[in-house]
């Protein structure tokens, strides 16, 4: 085995991969660029090297500094993660060359698998079901109808020169062939001079699900399962699982058969992942092989008790696979969310900054569930803008579906990122969505769902009045405190209130809060009490201060809550349970309530005292001002220039303004076309976020 | 018997009814609060005591004598916020326009008498016309009695106030004596002349809201230290603020039960600084942590950003915050900020509340604009308060402490308790870059030199080394430790005793 690899990547890949050479007993050397200087990996690694500016073109994906690296270091292999040069048969062959072992598949099967129509054509041989179609030329609207019936309805008529949807027609019958043959042709020859036309077969409701092999270099080749990536945002995976849903036995056992064959024709050893499309009946047809550890490759991981990395280095290290095709079973369900810096709120926008606050949920397993963190980042660290915005991904493992989805959303729950956007509420959102649920899921997932992006959910009333539940139970815990302040008229004079008013938007509950004649109630000075402390009276050290333990709710229509828990004030995560079903909320005081965050909704929820609720229903009510005409700044910056004028039409897309932001030229365009009516800014300005940069008509 | 114990009843139900119903509706459909139902939110439940609820005007001018209502346009007494004594008044618009008249100004002044003899702040709900023309000098001597008050009263009670209403004219000047004033957005107008004199004396068309609204008074003027949405905001905020201020200048501040590791370690604060000593990091992210709970109430938080105000509590006791904000200006020194600042020490040395403040300044801000506009006395204010506050001071710098701003920021030499700083600090005379244009004048033709210059300088001054040599810091901490270090050094803090010398007062540069 070997004494030391190294790691030629960032991120929480480049840790994922170090905590398996530790446990191995494996020293590991890292590798960083100027922007990577205080990142984890370099933290975790016990070596680390830098390797050049911060852009991976001048850093990450440069042999030679990653060879100068590993001769400096001594290391005996190189772990290439994924991404950067972990498909480059360049550096596989450079290594080689160097004597230094690849952890990956031989430099051949990377570029032959690396050439989409060399791929197809080598799966073709190898028996692997392809997407049927014609490639030659096709003379007229005739031959169109013969070849689509060979392939199949439907069909899609493509021009061979197209892109972006121009040219593309989809058939389901020979009229519609010849109609869709001929306008094709046109528009392919009026937008791109060249009216070369070619048919393949339509895949409705398309799931992308692929299978994980793993080879070793004595020609043993296994398949780990599929997993199932369909939620994908723009070709960017965000959700995936495996098991998939959909599959039965019979389709995956076919499909692993022929990524098995597949890896085999190439000579394949190490993890790689053939990927493949598949219809609404189980149709399914490659799609290409990824030669490398998959992002998502945890959730395979975690249903076949397997660690990848591990199998990779054994292999790697000349090792025989220790297991055999019988030996991989499917145990339970896993999930994994892609967390990224990103602002669901504003279109996905990448957001960079520091974290300002990461508290991922504590990693744990067990027979009823498990949550698995991989990360790359850390509270105080720095989100740069020269990466990929992925920071961390959370998996959840529970014995069926509906288990694991139930450890995701709690863990979800619990995950506290602060600082910068990202996409934490719209994971939720999706772990609750009934189609996701239901398993009927295609790629077009996120396209169907939130055609109009991601504007927060609405939670159903129950779980509204559940959580007004757990707000007046700490309200209650709040107003108790401040009641304890030093210089009071008298002590006894004032009680806490424990009559609350509740609105969360135009809902609004009365509730009563009082304490549970149990053991554990209320805090009373002198009172017993049976839970952990949290906090001592500084008037009185011997006296320990605890959370509410367990209250009654009691609401307006006779209703009852039992709330249970330990918050107390500046608790930034709530774990309750409201009659007995927990609710972990993220919780940030206000001065009249709280805002609380939960399964993907941001809620203002006031809790107020009966009187005042009254009055604050005579408040105006102040509508946020609409932003569809302004040009906000996305984050706190200077103002580099400015590229529009007032009274200039703007087209869709158009340059409007730079910003500089840490070091950072950030343009922003138009959203739609329009007519500028007024900037407020001048170069040079400093903007708060959100601040109007300029006005539309 | 029992009629004459109804006849009260009867009485004061007239009474609570202030300028009638109809009245009532328009302060309601004016998005406003009555006076009555503003104290119900600002006090305890049940708390609030009225007093001189019968009294009426003595006008007889102007057929004056025909309108005689009870209260006169002023409900005042006193309540509890979360059990702790205060005194209210609160004007009724509903009632002559809540303008100020001879015995409205009597029932004020009678308060604030109260609150001073028995030691508790006095919070003022704005909401008048102005005086009561009617009444003439009678009204204006009203005024003046109240300023006086406030004056006295200055230094010795907390006194808040709100504005919820029109503020027009002589009525400014009692709020803005007072130590805060707080606005309500959309409702509430401040100004000594209001847009009809603007526009025939200057020719200025004007808004009032944009003459002296809240966004005005509390990012132009700085009159006010904070803006609210609406009443019942700004009575909550209220309640917030009085939790953290000493009831007067007799009694310590208030401490209250805590639910925070006063020894919490954060080790995100070991990256707060950033690698590049040009860009910039958020100052408040290092309050928020250091802070019980994360719990800080800022001041005048929209106005001169560049310095940071407000008040944190450490193991449950009140301490005032100061600290450059590196996001704004670079967390420079100029007129504003120094003016803000400034006052936000003397209040806190006034009431005894400890003062923490946070380091990272490059020094004044230059320009002609700075120095006609007199930055000179303006950043000696701070300077002067810093060096006359007797309070627990403790300062930390994170990083930037340059030229006369290290000594304006509470540092050592004025009289700082305890002067911590984290190894990222740099306390010089200047950056690298200037000081070496200076000293090397001669070799600025030759980069190189110039670089190895710079360098040099930087590695003898950009560290607290040199300064902790001489004993101007007292320890240099890691920034992980910053709360356990600044919450165990108040707590030595505790039993300071400091007097400056006898003097009736001083003469702070004004």
């Amino acid at each position: 085995m070997f004494k030391k690899i190294l790691i030629a990547n960032r991120g929480e890949i480049a840790c994922r991969v170090i905590k398996t050479a530790r446990k191995m007993g494996i020293a590991t050397v890292a590798v960083y660029s100027d922007a990577d200087k205080d990142a984890l990996h370099v933290r975790m690694a016990d070596e680390a090297v830098h390797i050049g500016p911060p852009p991976a073109s001048e850093s990450y994906i440069v042999i030679d500094k990653i060879l100068d690296a590993v001769r400096r270091t001594g290391a005996q292999a190189v772990h290439p993660g994924y991404g950067f040069l972990s498909e480059n048969s360049r550096f596989a062959k450079a290594l080689e060359d160097e004597g230094v072992v690849f952890i990956g598949p031989p430099a051949s099967a990377i570029e032959a698998m690396g050439d989409k129509i060399t791929s197809k054509k080598l799966a073709a041989e190898a028996g692997v079901s392809t997407v049927p179609g014609y490639m030659g030329l096709i003379a007229d609207a005739d031959e169109a109808v013969r070849i689509s019936e060979q392939i199949g309805y439907p069909v899609m008529i493509k021009a061979s020169a197209g892109g972006g949807g121009k040219g593309m027609r989809i058939a389901w019958n020979a009229e519609e062939v010849r109609e869709g043959f001929q306008s094709s042709k046109n528009e392919a020859m009026s937008s791109f001079g060249d009216d070369r036309i070619f048919i393949e077969k339509f895949v409705t409701q398309p799931r992308h699900i692929e299978i994980q092999v793993m080879g070793d270099r004595h020609g043993n080749v296994i398949h780990l399962n599929e997993r199932e990536c369909s939620i994908q945002r723009r070709n960017q995976k965000v959700i995936e699982e495996a098991p998939s849903p959909f599959l039965d036995p019979e389709t995956r056992a076919a499909m692993g058969a022929q990524a098995v064959a597949l890896a085999k024709a190439v000579n394949y050893c190490s993890a790689g992942t053939v990927e493949f499309i598949v219809d609404g009946d189980r149709n399914f047809y490659f799609l290409e092989m990824n030669t490398r550890l998959q992002v998502e490759h945890p959730v395979t991981e975690l249903i076949t008790g397997l660690d990848l990395v591990e199998l990779m280095i054994r292999v790697a290290a000349g090792e025989k696979l220790p297991l055999t095709q019988e030996d991989v079973g499917i145990n339970g369900w896993a999930i994994e969310s892609r967390l990224y810096a990103e602002d669901p709120y504003r279109n996905f926008l990448p957001s960079i900054g520091r974290l300002t606050r990461y508290r991922p949920p504590a990693e744990r397993s067990g027979p009823d569930g498990a949550v698995r963190n991989d990360t790359g980042v850390y509270e105080g660290g720095e989100i740069s803008m020269h990466y990929d915005p992925m920071i961390a991904k959370l998996c959840s493992w529970g014995p069926d579906r509906a288990a694991a989805i139930e450890v995701m959303r709690n863990a979800l729950d619990e995950f506290e990122v602060e600082g910068i956007g990202h996409n934490l509420p719209f994971c939720q959102a999706v772990m609750d969505h009934p189609r996701f649920i239901s398993g009927d899921i295609t790629t077009a997932f996120i396209a169907e769902e939130f055609p109009d992006g991601f504007h927060g959910v609405t939670l159903p009333d129950e779980e509204l009045r559940r959580i007004a539940a757990g707000a007046a139970a700490m309200k209650t815990v709040a107003a108790r405190r401040e009641g304890r302040i030093s210089g009071v008229l008298s002590p006894h004079d004032r009680r806490a209130p424990r009559d609350w008013v509740v609105s969360i938007g135009a809902r609004e509950w009365r509730a009563h809060v009082s304490p549970l004649a149990r053991g554990h109630i209320m805090t009373e000075e002198g009172e017993e009490l049976a839970i952990a402390p949290k906090g001592r009276d500084p008037r009185n050290p011997d006296v320990l201060i605890h959370g509410y333990g367990a209250v009654k709710v009691r609401f307006e229509d006779g209703t009852e809550a039992t709330v249970e828990g330990d918050w107390t004030p500046g608790d930034r995560l709530a774990r309750a349970t409201i009659d007995g079903a927990p609710l972990v909320a993220k919780v940030d005081m206000r001065p009249e309530g709280f805002r609380i965050r939960r399964r993907g909704a941001d809620l203002d929820v006031k809790v107020r005292e009966p009187r005042v609720a009254e009055l604050a229903r005579l408040m105006p009510e102040k509508l946020p001002p609409d932003t569809s005409k302004l040009l906000l700044c996305p984050m706190p910056g200077l103002v580099v220039s400015i590229a529009v004028e007032e009274g200039q039409e703007v087209q869709e897309g158009q340059p409007l303004c730079t910003v500089e932001a840490m070091k950072m030229e950030n343009v922003l365009r138009a959203e739609r076309a329009g007519v500028v009516a007024r900037i407020n800014v001048a170069p040079g300005a400093s903007l708060a976020v959100d601040e109007v940069i300029m006005e539309f008509e | 018997m029992k009629e004459i114990l109804a006849e009260l009843e009867a009485r004061r139900e007239i009474a609570r009814k202030g300028g009638g119903e109809k009245r009532i509706a328009a302060q309601h459909a004016k998005g406003k609060l009555t006076a009555r139902e503003r104290i119900e939110v600002l006090l305890d439940e049940g708390s609030f005591e009225e007093y001189d609820t019968f009294v009426a005007h003595r006008c007889a001018d102007f057929g004056m004598q025909e309108s005689r209502p009870y209260g006169d346009g002023v409900v005042t007494g006193w309540g509890t916020i979360n059990g702790r004594l205060v005194y209210v008044f609160s004007q009724d618009f509903t009632v002559f326009g809540g303008s100020l008249s001879e015995t409205h100004a009597q029932k004020i002044c009678k308060i604030m008498d109260m609150a001073m003899r028995n030691g508790a702040p006095v919070i003022g709900l704005n909401d008048s016309g102005g005086a009561r023309i009617q009444e003439g000098v009678a009204s204006l001597a009203g005024y003046a009695e109240v300023f006086q008050r406030n004056i006295m009263a200055s230094g010795v009670i907390p006194q808040i106030s709100v504005i919820m209403g029109p503020c027009a004219g002589g009525a400014v000047y009692s709020p803005a004596m007072t130590d805060f004033i707080f606005m309500v957005r959309d409702s509430s107008y401040m100004f000594v002349t209001g847009p009809d004199v603007v526009k025939t004396v200057t020719n200025e068309v004007v808004t009032a809201e944009e003459l002296g609204g809240a966004k005005t008074h509390t990012t132009k003027s700085s009159v006010a230290d904070a803006a609210f949405e609406n009443d019942v905001e700004a009575l909550a905020e209220v309640r917030r603020l009085v939790d953290f201020l000493p009831l007067s200048n007799r009694e310590k501040p208030p401490v209250r039960p805590y639910y925070d590791d006063p020894a919490r370690i954060e080790p995100s604060l070991d990256t707060l600084v950033p690698e590049n000593p040009n860009k910039p990091y958020d100052m408040k992210e290092l309050i928020e942590k250091v802070a019980d709970e994360g719990d800080f109430f800022e001041i005048q938080k929209d106005f001169a950003k560049n310095i940071i105000t407000g008040f944190i509590r450490l193991e449950g006791s009140t301490v005032g915050v100061v600290a450059n904000q590196p996001m704004v200006l670079a967390g420079c020194l100029d007129i504003d900020s120094s003016r803000k600042a400034a006052r936000f020490v003397r209040f806190c040395d006034a009431f005894e509340i400890p003062i923490l403040t946070f380091v990272d300044v490059p020094g004044f801000l230059p320009g002609t604009a700075q120095e006609y506009g007199g930055v000179i006395k303006h950043g000696a204010k701070l300077l002067f308060a810093y060096g006359e506050a007797t309070v627990p001071k403790v300062t930390v710098i994170t990083r930037k402490a340059y030229g006369g701003a290290y000594d304006v920021m509470a540092s050592k030499h004025l009289r700082g308790d305890v002067n911590y700083a984290w190894p990222t600090a740099e306390i010089a005379v200047m950056g690298a870059k200037g000081a070496v244009e200076i000293l090397y004048r001669s070799e600025l033709g030759d980069p190189e030199k110039i670089a190895r210059r710079t360098k040099e300088y930087e590695d003898r001054f950009a560290n607290p080394f040199v300064a902790a040599e001489r004993g101007f810091i007292d320890e240099v901490i890691m920034p992980h430790s910053t709360r356990r270090r600044v919450a165990r050094a108040f707590k030595a803090l505790r039993g300071k005793k400091l007097e400056n010398p006898w003097k009736k007062h001083d003469n702070i540069p004004l």
